[in-house]
């Protein structure tokens, strides 16, 4: 699926209850355990490898009630490690993520200093997790423009606190450079009918 | 036979004296005498079924368990589910009075956790009446069900993750008028696998020299989140149950081998450690949080 404006990403939603009870035989509705966390994860990523990349996989989590550390840890921070070294790239956008979501998350994502960009209500994106004042601080100024064109990165550039910052974020797959070099908030490349 | 006396009471602050008692049977036939038990709680049932498991496993035949006398404590224990898991462990067949099919009271009964399954099964079982117990009686938020749900959830991986045998859960509420003058509710959970050090100690054993020990390594997976996966994702659990108790001013501690480590609010008196405790295997972890006052509440 090509997204809206023409990134040049695979955009693909998946809904981590259905996962859960597709991968796990339907017996669970919460998202607990290391093993239950593993197998949704593994269930994720084999439908990632199916996309082209670069890759937009938006993973939804609203139907979640119940989620423990044990499984922040597989699902979501093993998701975006695999990420990295999966062939091709992957980008990961939480949905869904709702209060009693946080505390897992954050407490998985500090510990192997990894951040994930999550909407936390509808058409509220957040970056959340490990990073520094430097990066929240550009990640921000990207998130509420939706894309900075590439003559105007310097501007940005030249306004932050910490210049590197920018790098580190894209290094990071918190934000994507287009081939012609604007760079675009993850949010802004999820189609609304996901 | 050895007999060997239960205190009148068991429960979390008694069952070290069962332990100790216990302990000296040295491989003999023993009964265990619950007649004059008054009270128990989950962590008194828990251990008592430990001690029932480690008597078998030293003399080679299973202990006795003569009931208590009390009707309401033989109600007690049937309702929370005793009876099932001690004909696993004790000899002959014990006779509780039969549960009644109707609603219980009872938060959680006592639950074998052996597989990834029964840890669902608890959560799942728990979430559906944790609710209105943690917010009538304890008078929590709203979230805290979900909280409380995967603190259950984390204590219980914990016996599968690192004990390797299979071990116990169970929580209930009771009014402490004396102790507290509030009502608290009590999690219990247990096993009889290799306990704290036996986990640990391939990996950090070598690290802690002549420190290591029971208390070495409850310091090192309570304080400092070690566990013997290289996975640094591993060893969330219990810092993450520490964190979640603290905030409701609860009391946690875990007992291991010969120590206990605990992390306690200013109402409840256990030290920060204990060495030198009669050996018992595995890990007996309590948490016991209590009700929000109305002033907290507001």
């Amino acid at each position: 699926m090509r997204a809206q404006n023409d990134p040049q990403l695979d955009a693909f939603a998946i809904d981590v209850q259905r996962l859960l009870e597709r991968s796990v035989a339907n017996l669970y509705s919460h998202l607990v355990t290391r093993p239950t966390g593993r197998a949704v994860r593994l269930a994720i990523e084999s439908q990632l490898e199916e996309l082209g990349t670069p890759a937009l996989s938006l993973v939804d989590l609203s139907s979640v009630e119940i989620l423990d550390y044990s499984c922040a840890d597989e699902v979501v921070a093993k998701l975006i490690l695999g990420s990295t070294v999966r062939q091709g790239v992957t980008f990961i956008v939480l949905r869904g993520v709702r209060a009693h979501h946080r505390d897992p998350i954050e407490a998985v994502l500090e510990r192997h200093r990894l951040a994930v960009v999550a909407e936390t209500s509808q058409g509220h994106f957040e970056m959340i997790g490990s990073g520094s004042e430097g990066e929240r601080e550009v990640w921000t100024s990207v998130q509420k423009c939706g894309c900075i064109p590439v003559a105007e990165i310097e501007l940005l550039l030249e306004r932050a606190n910490e210049p590197e910052a920018l790098e580190t974020l894209i290094e990071r797959r918190l934000l994507f450079r287009h081939p012609h070099g604007d760079v675009h908030a993850l949010s802004t490349l999820i189609r609304t009918e996901l | 036979m050895k007999v060997i006396p239960l205190p009148g009471s068991l429960d979390y602050r008694t069952i070290d004296q069962l332990i100790e008692t216990s302990s000296e049977a040295a491989g003999a036939k023993v009964l265990l005498d619950a007649r004059h038990l008054r009270w128990i709680d989950p962590v008194g049932m828990i251990g008592l079924l430990s001690t029932g498991l480690v008597l078998r496993e030293e003399s080679g035949s299973p202990a006795a368990l003569q009931l208590p006398e009390s009707g309401e404590v033989l109600s007690y224990l049937s309702r929370m589910g005793f009876g099932e898991a001690a004909k696993e462990v004790f000899e002959g067949s014990l006779h509780l009075p039969r549960r009644s099919g109707g609603s219980s009271d009872v938060m959680l009964e006592l639950t074998r956790v052996e597989q990834n399954q029964d840890v669902h099964r608890v959560v799942e079982s728990v979430h559906d009446r944790a609710g209105t117990i943690l917010s009538r009686t304890l008078r929590y938020p709203p979230t805290a069900v979900v909280q409380f749900s995967v603190i259950l959830s984390e204590v219980c991986q914990n016996i599968l993750e690192h004990a390797e045998a299979p071990g116990w859960v169970a929580a209930q509420t009771y009014f402490w008028k004396k102790r507290l003058g509030r009502e608290v509710l009590v999690i219990g959970v247990g096993d009889v696998g290799r306990g704290f050090k036996g986990s640990l100690e391939g990996e950090y054993s070598g690290r802690f020299a002549d420190r290591w020990g029971d208390a070495a390594a409850l310091e090192a997976a309570f304080i400092h989140g070690l566990t013997r996966f290289p996975d640094q994702g591993r060893g969330h659990g219990i810092q993450q149950i520490r964190k979640q108790v603290r905030r409701w001013d609860g009391a946690i501690s875990i007992r291991s081998g010969t120590a206990r480590i605990a992390d306690v609010p200013d109402w409840e008196e256990l030290p920060p450690l204990e060495d030198g405790l009669a050996p018992f295997p595995g890990a007996q972890i309590t948490i016991i949080l209590p009700a929000r006052s109305l002033e907290e509440v507001g």
